[in-house]
């Protein structure tokens, strides 16, 4: 019996090493409707084999659905599912080389930890399963538990038996459906940084759905932002955090100062730009919508990139630097940092935040201050957009 | 009746108890509310209960009355006489059992997930037969099983009666006034029992669960047996309590449907009580039957050791 399990092993080895990097899941046009309603737009997106892959967005944005698509629980509309070049778009979840972490783990009650891991084992025929479930439930610290039942554990031990009992098939790509929405603040932190860790120990392709944006950040080697259906965007977090294209990307992912601001002129590597009274220059390349000189474009930058003097140290401020004017409307110290909201002419919510290094008590509401910030640090977005697309969609949903 | 009635707790108690510390107050409610249903039960299950213990050890006649004389003789005596009609009730209410299972599981299993909108609708017509007596019912099945009538006809052209009069179920080309038609009669009377509480415990299983046994390679056969049908389990045993319990004291059906020969133990207690009108003996039988069903109960429960289960 434990050559059969060897060989089981073996030979997903070898696919995994033969096939080398055609592991990827492919999904072409995939598209999703319900009566009248659209839930995935004709959809485009390949996932590197070996990759942690996030697919972030608010309630209702299409990521389980497209999520599900895959796992073969919901049958596209149109498009196909190929994963590392088989078509699989028909194919039942039961024949699909995919596993799922469901949202809520969806543990069987009625067996065990060890037979809730040792289940897909079992349904492909493998016999002598001991020795693969104990070590699974050591990778995921569990194997002093393996008789409990799943009601007898906490939160944080049922989602790692959910992950034990996915990866134990060594499925192509695991699925991850918003699989720490249930847990709390602290014991997110710790399963994210556990999961990574999984990740990489194992080297599976990992499809994360979540909705929250700092966890996706963390985890994830590439984050698709889905909004209505649709990604926004798409790349490695750092770059969807610095440069977002799109009004939804940057409002949703962290927190964004947009300003609307006139091209004065274009040309060269900055284009420089006129609000009120101020004038900003904006490196082109980090401009994603066409500037012409007269023409409009939104201006953005990142709380924790701007820095805040008192009106009369303004002559401080450097040269070459981006700078506003604005008096603080309210003060919010968080320990590390202290967050000002600053009321400017062309913004009237401008957020700032300020490392407590050294703590200027003149900075308090209503005291008149400069910002300013390198200019290397603005983004420009196509000014046609919805200035607020994605604002308090990410903190209704944490409160959910 | 009354004395319950009363018990209800009236506003009135309420504002009186107001003065009272409230956790006195909240410590004695409990008890409160128990209060009705202890009455009920002391009223109309413990007396007669006591009443009918002490009849079944009395001797003496309706004209002279009856005395307590510890007779237990009469227990041993009803047993000898009347075993074969306890073994009949058993296995016609077992059959009955086991029929309504395996009709009743499918159409849970129906209602519960795959009716959709159709489903309180399906419940509904479930539950329907209970709106006509159960007398009248039972007299139905008299038409519908009537000899020469087209079941019975249709049966006789299948050559379904061949097999059945074969295994002793029905003689000759009738229907009525056999088992068969007995056992027929205790699965339709009984048959909501099973699939209420079938359709309960399978409405309770969450969905994902089903598609999590799909996700890690369970085709849906295997999903049913590995997953719904472990999880459906308390809803088997309670059905198949619910239905064999009734089914095994029930003496209707056995009465119109039946003959003398398919005479259940509810018949005999029927006929001791109402016409021979020896009570001892039929307080007995009932002691009997009570502590047949009990063992029965208890040896399943054990067997099937749903305690284990969520």
């Amino acid at each position: 019996m434990t050559t059969v399990t060897k060989k089981t092993t073996n030979t997903m080895t070898t696919t995994r090493t033969a096939t080398d990097h055609s592991g990827d899941v492919r999904l072409s046009g995939i598209t999703k409707t319900y009566g009248s309603f659209t839930a995935v737009h004709p959809l485009d997106l390949t996932v590197p084999e070996g990759s942690f892959f996030a697919l972030l967005g608010a309630s209702g944005c299409g990521k389980t659905t497209t999520l599900r698509m895959i796992a073969g629980l919901e049958e596209p509309t149109a498009g196909t599912v190929s994963l590392g070049g088989q078509d699989v778009s028909h194919l039942p979840p039961y024949k699909r080389p995919v596993n799922t972490v469901f949202q809520s783990y969806a543990l069987f009650p009625h067996l065990d930890v060890f037979e809730n891991v040792a289940f897909g084992l079992r349904r492909r025929g493998i016999r002598s399963v001991r020795k693969q479930v104990e070590e699974m439930l050591e990778l995921v610290q569990l194997g002093e538990h393996a008789r409990k039942k799943p009601h007898q554990l906490s939160g944080g031990q049922q989602q790692r038996v959910a992950v034990a009992r996915a990866l134990i098939n060594h499925p192509r790509v695991l699925l991850l459906d918003e699989p720490l929405g249930a847990l709390d603040l602290k014991l997110r932190r710790q399963m994210q940084l556990e999961l990574k860790r999984i990740q990489t120990e194992v080297g599976i392709t990992f499809i994360h759905v979540t909705h929250d944006q700092e966890e996706a950040m963390t985890m994830a080697d590439t984050v698709a932002v889905m909004n209505a259906g649709r990604v926004e965007q798409l790349g490695p977090p750092a770059e969807l955090y610095e440069n977002p294209r799109t009004t939804f990307v940057a409002n949703f992912l962290g927190t964004s100062n947009l300003l609307e601001a006139e091209v004065d002129a274009a040309s060269g590597d900055d284009i420089v730009l006129r609000a009120g009274v101020s004038t900003l220059v904006l490196p082109r390349a980090r401009c994603s919508a066409p500037a012409t000189a007269g023409g409009k474009v939104l201006a953005g930058v990142r709380p924790e990139k701007i820095s805040l003097v008192h009106a009369d140290d303004s002559g401080e401020v450097p040269a070459g630097r981006n700078r506003i004017t604005g008096r603080i409307a309210a003060t919010s110290f968080t320990g590390v940092s202290t967050q000002y909201v600053v009321d400017s002419p062309v913004c009237p919510r401008f957020e700032v935040y300020a490392q407590n290094v050294d703590r200027d008590p003149r900075l308090v509401p209503g005291a008149e201050v400069v910002l300013h910030w390198n200019p290397a640090h603005t983004f420009g977005l196509d000014a046609a957009q919805d200035i607020d697309a994605g604002v308090g969609t990410a903190e209704e949903e944490a409160l959910a | 009746m009354t004395t319950t009635l009363t018990e209800a707790p009236p506003p009135v108690a309420s504002t009186a108890q107001q003065r009272t510390p409230p956790r006195a107050r909240g410590r004695l409610t409990p008890y409160w509310l128990l209060l009705p249903g202890v009455l009920w039960l002391l009223v109309f299950f413990l007396m007669p209960m006591v009443y009918q213990a002490s009849t079944s050890v009395q001797t003496g006649s309706l004209e002279e009355g009856y005395q307590v004389t510890w007779h237990f003789a009469t227990y041993w005596d009803a047993l000898s006489e009347y075993w074969p009609q306890f073994v009949r009730s058993v296995l016609y209410a077992g059959s009955a059992t086991v029929l309504c299972l395996l009709l009743g599981y499918p159409l849970a299993y129906l209602i519960a997930f795959r009716a959709g909108r159709w489903r309180t609708l399906v419940l509904i017509l479930v539950i329907a037969p209970f709106f006509t007596s159960f007398l009248i019912r039972t007299l139905a099945w008299k038409t519908i099983l009537a000899d020469g009538g087209p079941v019975v006809g249709a049966l006789n052209t299948l050559h379904v009666l061949d097999v059945t009069s074969w295994l002793g179920m029905t003689a000759g080309d009738r229907v009525l006034a056999t088992p068969l038609a007995v056992v027929c009669g205790l699965t339709y009377n009984f048959l909501p029992f099973m699939i209420l509480p079938l359709y309960t415990s399978l409405e309770r299983i969450d969905g994902r669960l089903h598609e999590a046994a799909g996700d890690l390679y369970a085709t849906p056969f295997t999903t049913f047996r590995k997953v719904t049908l472990p999880l459906s389990m308390p809803g088997v045993v309670s059905g198949t309590l619910l239905t064999f319990i009734p089914a095994s004291g029930d003496y209707i059906n056995a009465d119109l449907l039946g003959s003398t020969d398919t005479r259940m133990i509810g018949n005999v207690i029927q006929t001791q009580f109402l016409r021979i009108l020896d009570y001892p003996t039929a307080a007995a039988l009932s002691f009997l039957l009570m502590a047949a069903i009990l063992l029965v109960v208890t040896l399943y429960i054990r067997k099937s050791g749903t305690e284990d289960l969520v």
